[in-house]
């Protein structure tokens, strides 16, 4: 049977793996400020890969060509706050001012509701920085779709 | 004080104590809501839930409100057969008990419940049988199970927290039949995210 300390070990080893001590936290605030654009709109086929699978948990709320629980995600990326037709938006979103170019983008989908207090999203947010470039290289490129064409 | 004796569990909201087997937990007056508010019982103590948790809910209300309407809408199809018709029946009652006991709950705390959607634009050019109906569902739950994971962490009243823990088990239980139902590894990762 595994003791205790072991016990504490294991999981503690485990938060580790899983991101969940927020040491993505950091790095995404480094590797977004050294990113472009276009880096993320061609981000590498495995990151595509990663970025579709890290949009599944957005899909709980979002879809890209439709609004549901949140706005469409298709064209996020340069779009201003609150501006897609049609969505109620938090008087937070509208009133934020922000246009959601990468490092503000990062910033929100990493802490939503520490980015822009009071919005309706009730998501703690993507922890892994990894992860989140790949989902900002994914609606990126989502946006070039066919799904996403108007 | 109010008291509400069940077979084996008593909710007593004064002293915010919930006992089941033997076992106490505390529980806010929110919390409470949340557990009772389903079916007109409210058994509503102190509120503690903050602005912050009543937007969290409120997305929860709609993701409920999304996923009864998918159910209704495989439910009246005629895609699907006696079984699979049965499971979405009853797995709709349960997105309909989360809904009531989140709704009560926001009102309780001063919010305005979101209301459905009038069309979710679900893909019904894609729904020609009864796996794309299960698929659709499917992709619900796996997204419900996302967004309570997600809201978890972030909602201020811990007593909130693991009421949604307790509907995120609920969702993933659904996830996990429709995989099934579908042929698909039922639990295909020990991780869910």
């Amino acid at each position: 049977m595994m003791g205790h300390s072991r016990f504490v070990l294991f999981l503690s080893g485990l938060a580790v793996a899983l991101g969940l001590f927020g040491a993505g936290a950091g790095a995404g605030a480094g590797s977004s400020s050294n990113s472009s654009s276009m880096a993320v709109a061609h981000a590498p086929g495995g990151q595509a890969g990663l970025g579709e699978k890290v949009f599944s948990r957005c899909q709980a709320c979002h879809s890209l060509a439709r609004n549901r629980t949140g706005p469409r995600l298709c064209g996020v990326v340069g779009r201003a706050a609150g501006a897609v037709p049609g969505f109620r938006y938090s008087g937070a979103m509208l009133s934020s001012g922000l246009v959601w170019e990468e490092e503000k983008l990062l910033s929100f989908i990493e802490d939503p509701r520490g980015t822009v207090p009071g919005t309706f999203m009730g998501y703690a947010g993507v922890k892994d920085a990894d992860d989140r470039k790949a989902l900002l290289g994914f609606l990126a490129e989502a946006a070039l779709t066919q799904e996403c064409g108007e | 004080m109010t008291e509400t004796n069940k077979s084996k569990k008593t909710i007593v909201a004064g002293r915010r104590r919930f006992l089941t087997n033997g076992s106490t937990m505390v529980l806010s007056g929110a919390a409470l809501a949340m557990m009772a508010g389903a079916g007109g019982r409210t058994l509503i103590g102190e509120a503690q839930a903050s602005e912050n948790d009543v937007a969290i809910l409120n997305a929860a209300v709609s993701t409920e409100y999304e996923a009864i309407a998918a159910y209704e809408l495989g439910a009246a199809s005629g895609l699907l057969s006696a079984g699979a018709l049965k499971l979405g029946i009853s797995f709709r009652d349960h997105h309909q008990e989360h809904a009531e006991a989140l709704v009560a709950t926001v009102q309780k705390l001063g919010g305005t419940p979101n209301e459905p959607l009038a069309d979710y634009g679900f893909p019904l050019d894609k729904l020609t049988d009864e796996a794309a109906v299960l698929r659709l569902a499917a992709g619900l739950e796996k997204g419900a199970v996302s967004a309570y994971l997600g809201a978890v962490p972030i909602l201020d009243d811990r007593g909130l927290a693991k009421v949604a823990a307790s509907i995120l088990g609920d969702e993933a239980m659904h996830w996990a039949v429709l995989r099934n139902a579908l042929g698909e590894d039922p639990v295909p990762v020990a991780f869910v995210e």
